[in-house]
C-alpha cells in the first residue's frame, strides 16, 4: 500500500503566501500616492508696497475672518471671565487692537482654543496667530513664527506668606525650596537655569494645579510671569506673597509674541500694525490699563 | 515499517511548517517596512520620532524618572496584593454575622472600580493635603501611590475572588469531613490552590499599573513619561517618548512571557482534563 499525501486544503501553501504577498505589496504602493505636502510655500508678501497687507490679500486660514487663537482657560488678566471675546484683559484688548489696525471690525474675529503646549509644537495651525503668553524663544522659533514683543516679562515667585522662602532677599536663598511650575514653561526653565534649586521642581499640567499644590503646601513656591502672579496674590491665594522677580536668564530680556504658522506672510503685516500701535502710544494705554500693578515686585538678587 | 514511513511524513511535515512560516513572516515584515518607509511623511516622521541625538540627550533624565517609575509600582503592587487578598476574603465570607464586612468589600470593590484611575489619583493627591490633617503624609509619590493601590486593590481582590470561587466545593466538603474550620479551610485548602489559579491574572494587573504609575506626574513629580514631556516640549522632538516606551517595554515583555509560561506550566500540570 502506497502512502499518497492528499490534498486537504483547496489551496496549496504557496498560493497562500503570493496572494498575501501581493495583497500587502498592493497596500504599500498605494501608501505611495502622492499627498499634497503640508505646509506648501504660501505667496511671499510683496515687498514695500502700501498695500501689501490690504485686508483683501492677506493670508487668512478663514477668508474674509481673523481666527485668534488662545488657550482654555483664558487666565486673568490676560483674559476676563474666561471669555476672550469680550475684549477686556491685557491679550484680549491687544488681539483686538491688532485685528482694528488690520482692518477687522470685532464681529470679524473669531477665537479658537488651542492647548498652550500644542501651540509652539511644528505643523499646521488652525488659527492665525496666538496670544497666549507664549514667550520668544530660540527653540521656539525653529518650529514657528512670532511677531514683535508686545510685553516684556519677568518671571516671579509666589508663595505663601508662612512659607520659609517668603522672606527671601536673593535667588541663593531659594535653592533649597521645593518649586513648581507648569510644564513646557519659561517658568520651568527659569527655575532650572536661574534658580538651581537642589530638590528636582515639580511639573504641573497647568497653573491651576500649580496653584493647588502651593495652598496644600505641598511645595514651598511657584514660579509664574508677573502678572499672573499678581493676580494670583490679589484674588487666587489667600495669604500669599510675590517673594520677588527673577533676573532674567541669559541676560536677555523675555518677551511675549504673537505666535504663527512657520512661514506664514502675515507676520510681517501684523508687525506693521503692532509698530503702529506702539507709536500711537496704544499699546502704553492697553499695558497700564490691565498691568497697571505689575511693576512694583522687588527683584532678587 | 508503517511507522518509519508516518515518523518521515511528520518530520517532512514539520519541516515544511517551518519553512512556511519563515518564508510568510519575511514577506509579511518586508511589506510592512516597506508600507511604512515608502509613506511621502516617513523622512519628517523619522526625524520627529526617532531622532538619536535627541534619545541620547534626553535618555539620561527619563531614566532617573523611570526609576522613580518603578520604585511607585513595586511598593504598589506589594500593597495591592496583601490588600486585595483581605478584600476578597472579607468578600467569600460566610457567616452571617460578618455580613457588615462582606458589605464594606463590595462597596470598596464597586467604588474604586467604578472611579476612574486619573479622578483617584487627582482626589487623593490634591485632597488630601488640603485637608492638613496631622500626622497624614501629603508627599505627592506617596498620596499617588496610595491612590493606585485603592483602584488596583479593587481589580485585584475581584479576581482572587473568581480564584476562590474556581475551588472545586468537593474541597470544601472534603475539608469539612476533616473537621477543618472556615478559616483552616480558607488558608490551607482554598487560598493556595486559588492564588495559583490566578497568577497569570494577576500578573496582568501587575503590567497594567506599571503603566499606570505614570498618572502620578500629574501630581507633579518628575516620572519618565513627564521628563519625556519636558523635553519635547522645548524641543519639538517626540523621540524621548519613544524612549520612554522602550523602557516600560523593557520591563512589561519578560513579564508577559514569563505569564504565558506560568500558564502553560499550569495547564501541563493540571492535565488534559481541565480544572478539578
Amino acid at each position: 500500500m502506497h502512502l499518497r499525501r492528499r490534498r486537504h486544503r483547496p489551496a496549496n501553501p504557496g498560493t497562500t503566501l503570493v496572494i498575501l504577498a501581493t495583497a500587502l505589496l498592493a497596500a504599500a504602493l498605494t501608501g505611495c500616492s502622492p499627498v499634497d505636502e503640508s505646509g506648501s510655500q504660501p505667496a511671499p508678501s510683496t515687498a514695500g508696497g502700501t498695500n501689501a497687507c490690504a485686508k483683501p490679500t492677506l493670508h487668512l486660514v478663514k477668508a474674509g475672518r481673523l481666527t485668534i487663537g488662545t488657550d482654555k482657560p483664558a487666565y486673568e488678566p490676560w483674559f476676563s471671565n474666561n471669555d476672550p471675546a469680550n475684549g477686556k484683559g491685557f491679550e484680549s484688548a491687544v488681539a483686538y487692537a491688532v485685528a482694528d489696525q488690520l482692518g477687522f471690525a470685532k464681529s470679524e474675529v473669531t477665537w479658537a482654543t488651542v492647548p498652550f503646549n500644542s501651540s509652539y509644537a511644528p505643523g499646521r495651525k488652525t488659527f492665525d496667530f496666538d496670544i497666549n503668553q507664549i514667550s520668544i524663544t530660540d527653540d521656539r522659533k525653529k518650529a514657528v513664527d512670532f511677531s514683535t514683543g508686545y510685553y516684556t516679562v519677568s518671571q516671579a515667585v509666589v508663595a505663601l506668606k508662612s512659607s520659609k522662602i517668603a522672606g527671601a532677599k536673593t535667588v541663593a536663598e531659594l535653592a533649597g525650596a521645593k518649586l513648581g511650575a507648569q510644564v513646557g514653561t519659561t517658568s520651568l526653565d527659569a527655575i532650572k537655569s536661574v534658580i538651581k534649586p537642589s530638590q528636582q521642581p515639580a511639573v504641573f499640567n497647568d497653573t491651576n494645579d500649580a496653584k493647588s499644590q502651593l495652598q496644600n503646601k505641598v511645595i514651598d513656591g511657584i514660579v509664574v510671569d508677573l502678572p499672573t502672579a499678581f493676580f494670583l496674590t490679589a484674588a487666587e491665594i489667600e495669604d500669599s506673597t510675590i517673594v520677588g522677580q527673577l533676573p532674567a536668564g541669559g541676560g536677555t530680556p523675555e518677551q511675549f509674541g504673537l505666535l504663527f504658522e512657520k512661514g506664514n506672510p502675515l507676520v510681517s503685516c501684523v508687525n506693521t500694525a503692532l509698530g503702529a500701535l506702539t507709536t500711537a502710544g496704544d499699546l502704553a494705554k492697553i499695558t497700564d490699563q490691565y498691568l497697571a500693578a505689575s511693576a512694583g515686585a522687588p527683584k532678587l538678587g | 515499517m508503517r511507522r518509519a514511513e508516518r515518523e518521515l511524513l511528520r518530520r517532512q511535515a514539520r519541516r515544511r511548517s517551518g519553512l512556511l512560516a519563515t518564508a510568510s513572516t519575511i514577506v509579511v515584515a518586508f511589506a510592512a517596512v516597506l508600507l511604512v518607509t515608502s509613506a511621502p511623511g516617513w523622512p519628517r516622521v523619522k526625524e520627529r520620532f526617532g531622532s538619536w541625538p535627541d534619545f541620547r540627550a534626553a535618555f539620561p533624565d527619563i531614566l532617573t524618572g523611570f526609576w522613580l517609575n518603578v520604585r511607585i509600582f513595586v511598593v504598589a503592587e506589594v500593597l495591592v496584593l496583601a490588600v486585595g487578598l483581605l478584600i476578597a476574603v472579607a468578600r467569600s465570607t460566610r457567616t452571617p454575622v460578618l455580613f457588615p464586612l462582606r458589605l464594606a468589600a463590595i462597596a470598596y470593590t464597586d467604588l474604586f472600580r467604578g472611579v476612574p484611575t486619573i479622578l483617584l489619583i487627582f482626589t487623593v493627591g490634591f485632597g488630601v493635603p488640603g485637608l492638613q490633617l496631622h500626622g497624614v503624609p501629603s508627599d505627592p509619590v506617596v498620596l499617588g501611590t496610595a491612590a493606585l493601590v485603592l483602584s488596583y486593590s479593587a481589580y485585584v481582590a475581584e479576581v482572587y475572588r473568581a480564584g476562590i470561587e474556581s475551588v472545586h466545593p468537593s474541597q470544601r466538603a472534603a475539608a469539612r469531613s476533616l473537621s477543618l474550620s472556615n478559616t483552616q479551610t480558607l488558608r490551607y485548602v482554598v487560598l493556595p490552590q486559588a492564588i495559583r489559579r490566578v497568577v497569570p491574572a494577576l500578573l496582568n494587573d501587575f503590567i497594567s499599573l506599571q503603566k499606570d504609575s505614570s498618572l502620578v506626574a500629574v501630581l507633579g513629580p518628575l516620572e519618565a513619561v513627564r521628563q519625556a514631556q519636558i523635553y519635547s516640549s522645548s524641543h519639538f522632538n517626540y523621540t524621548p517618548y519613544l524612549a520612554a516606551s522602550l523602557l516600560f517595554l523593557l520591563l512589561t515583555i519578560p513579564l508577559a512571557r514569563l505569564t504565558d509560561y506560568l500558564a502553560a506550566r499550569t495547564a501541563q500540570l493540571r492535565g488534559p482534563g481541565g480544572p478539578a
